[in-house]
């Protein structure tokens, strides 16, 4: 293996956060002697990962253009590859910066900082796998410390069962996976997605084909795709709400990117093989996140229906397997990503009496307490229903054209009619916020710390239509490395 | 000087400034609210004075747009920043800019709490509507066409009736299913031409084939935007359940973009399909003029009465539309702009009683011209105006869209006819029950006469219903141009049509 100067400057990112999580380590080994040390280094903890995104962000430049192969091809970085990793590390800091010091819950202890820090590593080495070896032990990087995190509440009945759940279904799928990742091996005769790809050109065995639909099966349980989303509602309820707010925003970039990277550029010779499957799950995950969320009466367990529901519309753009597919993908993420970091920045200011509460009826009134936050809030749920002319309607928009081109026209179809029942239940949300009244109002302001995520994100849902032509671009030329 | 300047978008997006200033009004709750009221009045009236200059500088005998705007918004992907008015579509701004600070005047007094948050709702909306009408690119136009649904969704929600969720959620879902639709057949042009520009898709041959498709995907959100029977139901309880101002606004301006979507789509670029369903729509809107009509004479509550003599009244509008002739599309385009003044007129007179006695049932009033004599008149005027009486600007569409009909078949203009008759029958029964009569009641004769502030929303209305009605030119002149170049349009495709089978 050589370290020269472009491996170093490739891997930059990962090499910064790497080493940060070894340092944090000793910082939570060693600090947690007393009460006031606990604080301390819980502050320092996150001030660190909160550090070690923003530098990993800027290492992000130094990686050199064009597709580099990295340790004997178990990597590959492209433009694409860098552009996913910074709307991951973008999320991560969101993640983080939400959680105050004190949240409670069991996030204040300076291994959950850790935690996140590790998985956010593993998502980084996800989606730039380029061997299914590194594949997997990237993905299993990612999992294994999110199990952790979403059962970090151990005095919570809820958070032990979805931890367990999460865990159980999650070795399940990894199962799945690895074992589509043997029959893909023994078909192909390598584990190399450029191998891979190369022995397709002349046609796919049935091997080929019943190991890539396991290896996608796994892969969709990871962006909790419909029909393998089952554990999605129970993690996202029963894990403290940091967690949430991480799985919400996070890992379904990486799932997603690395999706993305398996089936163009590893089965990119066989289209018309994974594209029904991705409509399949592309319109199982439409249709399961726009009814499945009509009922919820908890905010945190709505929101995982409705990012079921944004995988399926993704997917759609996925399932159109062109250029145009590609960077709707690329388009729709990046709304998701602010849309996920806008709602949880109003969710996590929700308390009442100090206490966060997460019942969607604790919203009613919020317009006449905290008109602001309201407003906010607002804002995300039109974007989130599709409603031009706020960043959502353009994710949507890029994906049904990317559909509708490839002649998909009844996946469009499904698409915006699914996207009407969904907006009942985000419609729902801002009724109890601005029509109805409250006899118990939520506490006080968001934190200055909210404030500043809901002001990145609200102004980015807002203003989308103006950046939404140099995105574009920017989304059409970075995944031209597929075709 | 003025004409250097990108007036439209001016026009357009003047009102965010009035919003920006909303947010930064400080102070007691009282002074928040008087001081809304009046920035919101201000800024929307000085966007009307802004907008008189589109009317003023329109030069009716040219062909295609005027006050062109055109920037780069998605580059290499045909989608632009693309404004501009032609005949059809520089009425509807004008409507929509008059028609916003009378709503705003129309709510001074019965809005009361949430002051600023409603001003910022009507300007938002007004930016939607204006944008709506100048916009030039499809994408922009789905854009506004689909914004206008956030700020009327919350206007019907906080400051409705008893019924208002109800009602808000109804109408949005409603609208906002036939407009998904609609967005998936805007995709598959944009595929099919490379463009939204809608001049270029104007001139872009969709095969008849497509064209059926299309035609059906814009037609499910213009016809319940318009309301077409039977996709009206939202209407009523939307109107029902809004505050006076936004049954005004609804009413006045938001049922029109049904209207205008016809003629800036489906017509000049779904010809072959317009034709091929024009007896559809034909049935659709007697059955719409009819039914509705007998519906308002059974109704109990005055806003739902003219809520149902608006799905009629727009029935006129889709009959005329589809006759595809010059008459019939003239006429329909003054009969929209001639109901907008009047339905909301019309809205603003069950508001003026409604503040008073704070009911809408019919059975509650009677002899109220004992106690307001000038209401009585304006009332009296308005109504004889949503009946045709001659005279009046709604003579003027209704006899054109009837003239039109006539050439497109007997049956239509015979069986639409019927439906003037008892537009009267509901309209004077209405009147009678309302004003005349004895005053029983000791609380309709304690109301007040109008006031200056209504008086000052009901002379303007009037004078222009009056205007049109006497010199209609003043308006048929500025459309004539664009509806024959649309007819001709139409006529040159049909019989390229023809020829080639």
């Amino acid at each position: 293996m050589e370290f020269s100067q472009i491996t170093i400057s490739a891997a930059l990112p990962e090499f910064i956060l790497i080493s940060l999580a070894l340092v944090m380590v000793l910082i939570a080994a060693f600090a947690k002697q007393s009460e006031t040390d606990g604080e301390g280094s819980i502050k320092m903890v996150r001030t660190l990962s909160l550090l070690g995104y923003f530098a990993a962000f800027l290492a992000l430049f130094s990686v050199p253009d064009g597709r580099v192969v990295l340790f004997n091809e178990l990597f590959a970085v492209n433009d694409l590859v860098i552009y996913m990793k910074g709307l991951i590390l973008v999320g991560a800091f969101f993640a983080s910066w939400l959680v105050s010091e004190q949240w409670g819950e069991g996030v204040d202890r300076p291994e959950f900082h850790l935690l996140v820090l590790m998985a956010v590593i593993g998502m980084l080495l996800m989606v730039s796998a380029n061997n299914l070896i590194s594949l997997y032990m990237a993905l299993e990087l990612q999992s294994l410390p999110l199990y952790v995190v979403a059962a970090m509440r151990t005095s919570s009945l809820k958070s032990s069962e979805a931890g367990l759940k999460y865990f159980l279904l999650g070795a399940l799928s990894s199962g799945l996976l690895l074992y589509g990742a043997s029959l893909v091996y023994g078909s192909s005769g390598s584990t190399n997605f450029d191998a891979i790809a190369s022995s397709l050109s002349g046609g796919a065995s049935v091997g080929m084909i019943v190991g890539m639909v396991f290896l996608l099966s796994g892969l969709a349980f990871k962006i909790s795709a419909a029909p393998f989303h089952m554990w999605t509602p129970d993690v996202y309820e029963g894990a403290p709400t940091p967690v949430t707010a991480l799985f919400a925003i996070v890992p379904k970039v990486a799932g997603m990117t690395l999706l993305m990277n398996v089936t163009y550029s590893a089965f990119g010779n066989i289209t018309d093989q994974w594209m029904q499957i991705l409509i399949a799950l592309s319109v199982a995950s439409m249709i399961v996140g726009a009814t499945g969320a009509i009922m919820q009466q908890n905010i945190k367990r709505m929101l995982a229906y409705s990012s079921i529901a944004h995988m399926g519309y993704a997917l759609a753009g996925l399932a159109a397997g062109t250029p145009e597919g590609a960077s709707a993908v690329v388009i729709y993420m990046t709304t998701y990503v602010f849309m996920g970091a806008a709602a949880f920045g109003v969710i996590m200011t929700m308390r009442r009496e100090g206490t966060p509460v997460e019942k969607i009826s604790d919203l009613a009134g919020l317009s006449a307490s905290h008109p602001l936050l309201a407003a906010a809030m607002m804002v995300v749920m039109f974007s989130m229903a599709g409603i031009p002319p706020l960043a959502g309607f353009f994710g949507k928009w890029y994906v049904f054209l990317a559909a509708v081109n490839a002649g998909l026209i009844p996946l469009a179809v499904i698409g915006v009619l699914t996207s009407v029942i969904g907006a009942f239940y985000y419609l729902r949300i801002i009724r109890l916020m601005y029509f109805e009244d409250s006899d118990a109002p939520l506490d006080d302001g968001a934190s200055h710390q909210n404030r500043l995520v809901l002001i990145v994100s609200v102004g980015f849902i807002l203003l989308f239509f103006f950046g939404i032509g140099a995105l574009s671009q920017e989304a059409s030329s970075i995944v031209s490395v597929y075709f | 000087m003025i004409s250097s300047w990108p007036l439209l978008s001016v026009i357009t997006f003047l009102p965010l400034t009035g919003v920006l200033f909303l947010m930064l009004i400080r102070g007691n709750e009282e002074a928040i609210a008087a001081n809304s009221r009046l920035v919101a009045l201000w800024v929307s009236g000085f966007t009307f004075v802004l907008s008189l200059y589109l009317y003023v500088g329109f030069d009716p005998e040219m062909m295609g747009y005027q006050f062109e705007e055109r920037a780069d918004w998605i580059t290499g992907s045909g989608i632009s920043y693309h404004l501009g008015i032609d005949g059809i579509s520089m009425p509807f701004i004008l409507l929509a800019t008059f028609l916003t600070p009378l709503s705003i005047l129309a709510s001074w007094k019965s809005i009361t709490h949430r002051v600023r948050d409603y001003m910022i709702a009507f300007l938002v909306l007004e930016v939607m509507m204006v944008g709506m009408f100048a916009s030039l690119d499809m994408l922009m136009f789905y854009l506004f066409f689909e914004g206008v649904l956030i700020p009327m969704f919350i206007i019907i929600g906080v400051w409705g009736g008893a019924e208002r969720v109800y009602a808000a959620f109804k109408f949005f879902l409603y609208t906002l299913l036939g407009s998904v639709l609609m967005l998936v057949c805007m995709l598959v042009m944009y595929q099919m031409a490379g463009t939204t520009d809608i001049p270029a898709l104007a001139a872009f041959a969709f095969s008849p084939e497509i064209q059926f498709w299309l035609f059906l995907g814009f037609f499910a959100s213009f016809a319940v935007k318009v309301p077409m029977w039977p996709v009206h139901t939202w209407l009523p309880d939307a109107h029902v359940q809004a505050p006076t101002a936004g049954s005004m606004i609804l009413a006045g301006v938001l049922l029109k973009m049904g209207g205008y979507g016809f003629l800036r789509f489906s017509l000049p670029m779904f010809p072959d399909a317009s034709e091929y369903f024009a007896p559809f729509i034909f049935v659709l809107s007697i059955v719409a003029v009819i039914y509705t009509s007998l519906v308002a004479l059974a109704q109990s509550d005055m806003k739902k009465l003219i809520a149902y003599s608006s799905v009629a009244h727009m029935g006129f509008v889709t009959i005329g539309i589809f006759t595809l002739t010059e008459q019939g599309i003239a006429g329909a385009m003054f009969q929209m702009i001639s109901h907008g003044l009047v339905s909301a007129a019309l809205f603003f007179c069950v508001g003026v009683v409604y503040d008073r006695l704070h009911t809408r049932e019919i059975s509650a009033y009677g002899g109220v011209v004992d106690a307001m004599p000038r209401y009585a008149a304006f009332f009296m005027f308005m109504m004889l105006a949503s009946v045709g009486l001659p005279g009046t600007s709604g003579f003027v569409g209704e006899m054109l869209v009837l003239v039109g009909a006539w050439e497109a078949s007997h049956w239509v203009a015979i069986l639409a006819a019927t439906g003037l008759i008892l537009g009267a029958c509901y309209m004077l029964w209405l009147y009678r029950r309302v004003v005349f009569g004895r005053a029983e009641k000791p609380e309709i004769l304690e109301m007040v006469a109008l006031d200056r502030r209504e008086v000052m929303i009901f002379v303007p209305l009037t004078i222009l219903v009056l205007w049109f009605g006497i010199y209609p030119a003043t308006l048929l002149d500025v459309m004539a141009y664009t509806v024959s170049d649309i007819m001709a349009n139409v006529a040159s495709d049909l019989s390229i049509q023809t020829v080639m089978r």
